[in-house]
């Protein structure tokens, strides 16, 4: 392994590889810090080493804050666990076209165990978790986390609270039960159920993945950016537009580049990064256009629940990123989300959830700004599945009710198909 | 004003190991002064080279954070709960 310990992203203060998440002496967040000097040798025996890796995440071991996983594993077959990533990334030309712009990307991180990028985190935290000898994986969640905790904890035969916002979509709330765990609705929003987990956190002597193991947890999401750049033969996309949270994806996708780059394992310039917020819930969007270097919190009322976080933990570091990628942070309302939903089914045949319509949505928004030049390789990052939020697309299409007759058919189905 | 403030496990150490504190104090600004009073090192742990609080660092008031209200200014009642906590969790 070669992380090395955890160091304060304020302060700089370093700490063992334990399960903490906060700098004792300035209250910063702490980072996994590591020490990549011994594999920067042969770059050509690195990437082999790579791609004869398991068909999964682990494959990045050298990368990440935890042992790799025992045994050989594919997508389908593993000794261990749900073992996460590995997911498609498609050219999507026909939404390129639709967009007037010329080559996009989709990474589709629906295709993960339980069908969201949280499993590429939860792999590392309970992995990290395991080592440290936790025996309770636990979180706080606007649903997607959950329902990989959750399963997480079932693979592993790990006990598991999983604690989440009481108004969550059903969808959610029941891909999660199914597996067993102990399931906490709290009255109140997400950031109410953050502040019960902090509490939480120092209470009990359970692996929060996204509270004590957090650094651990956030490590994993660099894995969408090796991927992306292994996908596209070693080489970095000119362009990410990637949802924002709490902030921690959006900036672990830029880490994730910037190691390889520095490591000259893979070409090109590092990526403008794109964030993508609802406008019912956009702090980070709001301070990008107010030009503050902080984040007011707000009160969430958006479709987009799993980005529903009003006080974003890494807000800071998401507006840093923007400026310093010459990218931005946009909003758009939930009817761009609704539209941005559809647009990428109907271009690509892939359903995401209300989060993939803001990412969706806020492509649309840059390229109709004319933002994104003819020669740019965009990539957008599809986080989650649109099974998960199906009240988002109830009501926005119609279909033909008919009898099992032959002429029923023609007069209502294929007349009104015709005029339409 | 006497009111209750909540520590978490990280600041502890810098309050005699408890876990809560009783101060006095109208604003939420009064309530950590008197807690800086008592206990000095959480000064330098919360708050900036200009007296502000950290970043990083969050405070409610019967679980409604200041930056909803007024910030360092905020009111805080007779017997109400001060918590402060780190801001780095969740997402």
């Amino acid at each position: 392994m070669s992380a090395i310990h955890l160091n304060c992203r304020e302060c700089g203060a370093q700490y063992p590889l334990d399960a903490r998440y906060v700098c004792q002496r300035c209250f910063g967040p702490v980072e996994v810090g590591y020490d990549h000097g011994g594999l920067a040798g042969d770059v050509a025996a690195l990437r082999r080493r790579i791609q004869g890796g398991p068909q999964n995440i682990w494959r990045y071991a050298d990368f990440l804050p935890a042992q790799a996983q025992p045994g050989p594993s594919g997508r389908a077959s593993s000794r261990f666990g749900l073992p996460a990533g590995c997911t498609p990334l498609i050219r999507a030309d026909r939404l390129a076209e639709r967009l007037g712009i010329g080559e996009v990307w989709v990474k589709n991180d629906a295709a993960n165990p339980t069908h969201s990028f949280k499993d590429r985190v939860v792999n590392v935290a309970a992995a990290r978790a395991r080592e440290l000898g936790f025996d309770v994986l636990a979180c706080a969640s606007t649903g997607n986390l959950a329902n990989s905790v959750a399963a997480h904890g079932a693979a592993l035969g790990m006990t598991t609270y999983v604690v989440i916002p009481a108004d969550l979509e059903e969808q959610k709330v029941l891909a999660t039960g199914v597996y067993g765990t102990n399931l906490v609705q709290v009255r109140g929003s997400y950031d109410d159920v953050n502040r019960l987990c902090t509490e939480l956190s120092g209470e009990r002597d359970w692996a929060f993945v996204n509270v004590n193991l957090r650094p651990y947890y956030a490590e994993g999401s660099k894995t969408i950016a090796y991927e992306v750049a292994e996908q596209l033969g070693w080489s970095t996309p000119d362009r990410i537009v990637a949802p924002v949270a709490s902030g921690s994806l959006y900036t672990k996708i830029a880490k994730g580049f910037g190691e390889w780059l520095e490591l000259g394992l893979i070409s090109g310039a590092p990526p403008v990064m794109h964030g993508a917020q609802a406008a019912g819930c956009s702090p980070v969007a709001q301070a990008w256009d107010a030009g503050h270097e902080v984040c007011r919190p707000v009160r969430p009322d958006t479709i987009a629940k799993s980005l529903a976080i009003g006080n974003p933990a890494d807000g800071p570091y998401a507006l840093d990123l923007a400026r310093r990628s010459g990218g931005s942070i946009e909003a758009v309302d939930d009817d761009e989300i609704r539209a941005g939903i559809r647009l990428l089914a109907e271009t690509t045949g892939i359903f995401t959830e209300t989060a993939g319509g803001v990412t969706t949505a806020t492509l649309a928004k840059l390229a109709a700004r004319g933002d994104i030049g003819r020669d740019e390789r965009v990539v957008l990052v599809i986080t989650g599945e649109g099974l998960k939020t199906l009240d988002a697309v109830r009501g926005t299409f119609e279909a033909f009710e008919i009898d099992a007759s032959f002429d029923q058919f023609e007069q209502d189905v294929e007349r009104r198909v015709v005029t339409a | 004003m006497a009111v209750t403030v909540k520590l978490p496990t990280q600041l502890r150490a810098a309050a005699g190991g408890q876990g809560q504190v009783r101060v006095e104090g109208a604003t939420v600004g009064e309530v950590l002064e008197s807690l800086f009073d008592a206990h000095g090192e959480l000064r330098e742990s919360l708050t900036d080279e200009g007296g502000g609080l950290r970043r990083f660092v969050n405070v409610y008031v019967d679980g409604e954070d200041i930056r909803f209200a007024d910030a360092l200014k905020t009111a805080v009642a007779d017997g109400a709960e001060v918590q402060i906590l780190p801001a780095v969790a969740g997402g």
